[in-house]
This record gives C-alpha cells, sequence and structure tokens, in this order.
C-alpha cells in the first residue's frame, strides 16, 4: 500500500488592531465540461468564435424549444466525481434558478439544486512536504453558462454574445474547510490537475473555463474547532462571496483583502453583512455588489422540461474501470518506486504529459538520475524557449540514451550537457553523435597517463609548488582535462594526478 | 401561506411584470386563492410515496456529443430589437 499520510498545515492567522483572527474559506469551483456541444443543444462549444455563431434556437431560448442532454458531459460530471472519491447519485434532477439578466435569454439557468449528480468527496490539497489539507467536497452538480455581456463598446449599450450560453459546467462545491489565501490557490490548483487528469475539463483559467467563488468569513481561534467539532456554522463568521474569480492571483490576494476589511468592521464593533462582492484587481480591494442582492431570490422549482436524470451502476463501474492513475496516488508511487524527493515527485507529476515522459525516461534506469535530467535539463530548456513537455525537441528516447551513456561511463556530466544541446537543437541519436563527434570520455588509463605525464614535466615549477601545497593538483587536473578536450574521466585524472604527484 | 401586497409586488418585480400600485390588492387576493387551492394537496399522506415524475414509464432523452447546429447568426438575431457587429445590443447594464 503506498504512503499517503499527511499532517494538516496551521491555519493562517491574521493579527488585527485588538485580536488574532483566522480565516474561513469555502470554494465553488465552476469547471467547464470538455465536450464539443453544449449541455442542451447541439451548438459547439468552441472558444472565440464569432459572436453569436455557436448558439441553437433553445440556447437563445425561442419558445418551442426543447433541452435535450449531452450523454458525454453527464459521463464527464460521473468521472470527475469518481476522481474526488465522491458518491455518484443514479437519480438526479434540474431545476430552474431564475433570474434575470441580458445574458440568460431564458430567464433561467437549469442547474440541480435538490438533486445533484455528485454527491460527498474530497481532495488532498499537498501543502508541502507531508503536509496537506484534506478538503471535503459537498457536491457537485451539472448546469448552464451563461452568455457574455461587454460594456465598453458602447457608451449607452451593453453588447450580448450567447455562444457561451449552455455550455456545460460543474459545479463543485466545497465544505468550509481551507484556511487561508495560499490553501485556497493550493485547492484551486490541485482541483485543476485532478480534471486535467481525468481530461473532463482543460483547467484553461484564462479563457474563463475554470473559475471560483469564494466564501470568506472570519473566527476567532478556536472558533472553527469548534464549528468542525459540531458541524454548527453558528461558531463562525458571516461570510462574504467573492464572484468570478479566474487568477489563482487574484484569488489570493482578494481573500486577503477581505478578510482585512471583515476583521476591521469586527474591531470597530460593526457587523458583517453576508452580499456578494466582486474584486478589482487593478484597485486591489473587493465591494459589493449590490445589483446581485435583490436577484439573490431564484425560486428555483424543478425543469418541467426535464425527465429525472437516472443512470445504472453499471455504467459508473464502466467509467470508473477507465480511470487513469490519479496525481495523488502517481506521486507516491514515484517516490516509492523510482526513490524521488516529495518536490521532484510533485513536480513530475503536475501533469499527466510530464509524468509520462518521464516514466519513459526512468524505465529501466536510474530514476533519480532520470529525474534530474527531465527536471533541471530539460525543463530549464524546454523553459527558456517557451517550449512545453508535449512539444519538446528531445524524445524520452534520446533523453534515455543520453542517461545511458552517463550510466556507462561513456561520457562525462559535463559532456552530457553538451550532448543534450546537440541533441535539443541539431537531432539525432546520443550514442552515434558522441561516436561520430569523438566526444566518447576516454577511460584508457594509458592514454590518460600519457597526458597526465605530458602535464607533470612541461610544468616543474608547479610541481614543486603542488607538492608544498596539495590544493594546487586541481590546476594540474584541469590541465589534463584540457589536453584530452574535456573526454578524460575527471576521477581517473584525479587518481593519477595525486599518485604521480606523490601525494 | 399568505401572500400581501409587498409580497405580490415583490414577485411581480423579480418576473419584470409591471403592476401598477391599485393592481396589487387583487392580484394578491389572487395569489392567495390559487394557493389555497393548491394548499389541499397538503391534506393527502404521501408518506413513502415516490413522487411521480412522468405520466409515461419514459428515460430522460440523451444526445450524442456532436455539432450539429449552430452557424446561424443571422437567424438567431433576426428578432433582435437592436444588433451591432453580430451582437444583441441591449441598454447598458452596469456592475
Amino acid at each position: 500500500m503506498l504512503d499517503l499520510t499527511f499532517e494538516a498545515p496551521k491555519p493562517k492567522v491574521i493579527a488585527g488592531a485588538k485580536y488574532d483572527w483566522e480565516l474561513v474559506i469555502g470554494m465553488e469551483i465552476h469547471a467547464q465540461v470538455s465536450s464539443k456541444s453544449k449541455l442542451f443543444s447541439g451548438a459547439s462549444t468552441e472558444f472565440g468564435a464569432e459572436p453569436n455563431s455557436n448558439v441553437a434556437f433553445v440556447d437563445a431560448a425561442m419558445p418551442g424549444m426543447l433541452p435535450v442532454i449531452n450523454e458525454f458531459c453527464v459521463e464527464q460530471a460521473v468521472r470527475t466525481g469518481l476522481g474526488l472519491k465522491a458518491e455518484i447519485n443514479l437519480m438526479s434532477a434540474f431545476d430552474r434558478k431564475n433570474y434575470f439578466y441580458p445574458d440568460l435569454p431564458q430567464g433561467y439557468q437549469i442547474s440541480q439544486l435538490y438533486h445533484p449528480i455528485v454527491g460527498e468527496g474530497e481532495v488532498i490539497v499537498d501543502m508541502g512536504a507531508g503536509i496537506a489539507r484534506k478538503v471535503r467536497i459537498e457536491r457537485i452538480h451539472l448546469e448552464q453558462d451563461a452568455g457574455k455581456s461587454i460594456h465598453d463598446m458602447d457608451p449607452n449599450m451593453s453588447f450580448v454574445d450567447l455562444n457561451r450560453t449552455g455550455v456545460a459546467l460543474m459545479e463543485i462545491v466545497s465544505r468550509p474547510d481551507i484556511r487561508g489565501p495560499e490553501e485556497a490557490a493550493a485547492y484551486v490548483g490541485k482541483l485543476r490537475q485532478i480534471l486535467r487528469y481525468l481530461g473532463t475539463c482543460d483547467g484553461n483559467m484564462q479563457n474563463g473555463n475554470l473559475r471560483a467563488d469564494v466564501n470568506v468569513s472570519v473566527c476567532r481561534p478556536g472558533d472553527y474547532e469548534r464549528y468542525q467539532e459540531t458541524q454548527d456554522f453558528s461558531h463562525l463568521g458571516t461570510r462574504c462571496e467573492i464572484k468570478n474569480m479566474n487568477s489563482m492571483r487574484f484569488i489570493q490576494a482578494a481573500i486577503e483583502y477581505e478578510a482585512r476589511r471583515q476583521i476591521k468592521i469586527l474591531e470597530e464593533g460593526g457587523k458583517v453583512d453576508q452580499e456578494t462582492r466582486l474584486y478589482d484587481p487593478d484597485k486591489n480591494e473587493t465591494r459589493s455588489m449590490r445589483s446581485k442582492e435583490e436577484a439573490h431570490d431564484y425560486r428555483y422549482f424543478p425543469d418541467p422540461d426535464l425527465l429525472p436524470l437516472e443512470i445504472e451502476q453499471a455504467w459508473v463501474d464502466d467509467i470508473k474501470a477507465t480511470l487513469p492513475e490519479l496525481p495523488d496516488e502517481k506521486k507516491a508511487r514515484f517516490m516509492s518506486a523510482f526513490g524521488l524527493t516529495d518536490y521532484d515527485a510533485s513536480v513530475l507529476t503536475a501533469d499527466v504529459e510530464s509524468a509520462t515522459y518521464f516514466e519513459a525516461v526512468a524505465e529501466g534506469r536510474d530514476g533519480k538520475t532520470a529525474a534530474n535530467w527531465v527536471i533541471n535539463e530539460l525543463f530549464g530548456r524546454l523553459k527558456k524557449d517557451d517550449h512545453d513537455i508535449t512539444t519538446s525537441p528531445v524524445s524520452p528516447a534520446q533523453l534515455g540514451g543520453i542517461v545511458d551513456l552517463i550510466a556507462k561511463g561513456d561520457i562525462s556530466g559535463k559532456i552530457a550537457k553538451d550532448l543534450f544541446e546537440i541533441v535539443y537543437t541539431e537531432g539525432g541519436d546520443p550514442a552515434e553523435i558522441v561516436e561520430a563527434r569523438g566526444m566518447k570520455q576516454v577511460t584508457d588509463t594509458g592514454a590518460i597517463e600519457a597526458a597526465v605525464d605530458e602535464v607533470i614535466a612541461a610544468n616543474p615549477a608547479q610541481v614543486e609548488k603542488a607538492k608544498a601545497n596539495p590544493k594546487l593538483a586541481g590546476w594540474f587536473v584541469g590541465q589534463v582535462m584540457k589536453a584530452t578536450g574535456g573526454k578524460a574521466n575527471p576521477k581517473a585524472v584525479n587518481d593519477l594526478v595525486s599518485a604521480k604527484l606523490g601525494l | 401561506m399568505s401572500i400581501d401586497e409587498s409580497t405580490a409586488a415583490r414577485v411581480a418585480k423579480l418576473a419584470r411584470i409591471r403592476v401598477e400600485e391599485d393592481a396589487l390588492p387583487a392580484l394578491a387576493a389572487e395569489f392567495n386563492t390559487i394557493l389555497g387551492f393548491i394548499e389541499q394537496l397538503n391534506e393527502v399522506d404521501v408518506e413513502g410515496v415516490e413522487p411521480m415524475t412522468s405520466v409515461t414509464p419514459m428515460r430522460l432523452k440523451r444526445r450524442q456529443d456532436a455539432v450539429t447546429d449552430g452557424n446561424q447568426q443571422d437567424k438567431v438575431l433576426a428578432n433582435a430589437p437592436d444588433a451591432r457587429e453580430g451582437f444583441f445590443a441591449v441598454p447598458k447594464v452596469v456592475e
């Protein structure tokens, strides 16, 4: 069994003017399902299309149009649930969430309030070697995305594009188990990593395919433990919800600002109002979205256009059988099977592509050496060129070939770096390149001995000095390496120089 | 459950239906009649009865994930009171 034990991190404490305060954070993540077409219509989900071109009459809410569910989207929600070790509800149902906004032509969003498709699960959020926060997932439900309003194209008008209207979202709701801004960002990062492993959401935050609503409240030390014991929310402070954030950095900054704002109110004897707020990155502040307050009365009711969604356990089992190895398991396996450090294993399992690449290099070779080459040489070089692992000019077989040449003693570590650069820029088989360009390390002691003798004979004054001060032997080693074009085995040179100088 | 005039006014506002002040008492009374009628259903004991969601034994119809619709910007915008550069143009909505 793999070792997946960990300790909980300390909650972040903010010192107010009077007291110490702790943060309590819960999140709702909206993850766009990686489907070709929308949740209830056959219009494309492609990003960046001409405005209103990816719109079916269902999406535009034309009278008489009826929604028909996309089975692939249901499958992805189930798959995500299984990936978060959550219970799958074989019977779920759709409800209408009613509100008015120009980018919502139906006048309601089809969502799942009363019977979500996925129930309780969990996410383990790594916060350093052996330290992690277990964040409980309350539910995941399927719902429609809204359209996009553009406010800055005309002084008197807003422009509406319905291309995103009706695209399938998974809303992943956490319990208030997150205890600081860094944990919040790490939670989003971990969830994104799992979704990408599962292939259910591409995790592209820039395009808004992964967005977070963050609920923040503050409490005095000890209150949170009382809440955890009883699950009674009255031990916690009043929360505010910061809407629609699609950057890890902004999530952290917004939480930090919001916590301090609430602390100030409470220490001055005031009361925090439960409300929806918007983060303004330019001013680094959150402000009240009063317009949303009235709309909060959503008058949910079951959608009469849609029968309950019933799925079979056998189908769920089939999906489960196709789940990939997930980040936690992969990382633990990399640590135990290849002897990697927590850090190296984390870096290599950050995405499936890197992990697969590494495994191909490490297969039948020394895991730590393979990890060093992938992380330090390859990743470093790719970053310099703005490449990622999927567009790496060096294949795992080529990198493995380089590692083999080092292991066999054919090339030194230093020459290996030169070789890597050649393979990276020109391509080719590493062993052939070494052969063709005479890069092979000289391990033949006779040849090295001759070079050492030559250097010693040519520098009698240095020999005297080195005999008095053995540290100067390094100078001879350097000369010999230079004379052999860096191809001599450094250890052999070292030994010979010491022996010949009588050190 | 009883609906007073202010609740009636609120429901009308949420539904974006204009109701004049003097029509509110009648509207509230109508709501109460409807709700009172429906309230009778609460007298039925449904303990242990599975909710009926359809009169026919149907399973929710599903479709495959394929792009089969769209690319009809002109039709989508045809009924819009105002459209510019492919967008619906609406009175400014400020956050």
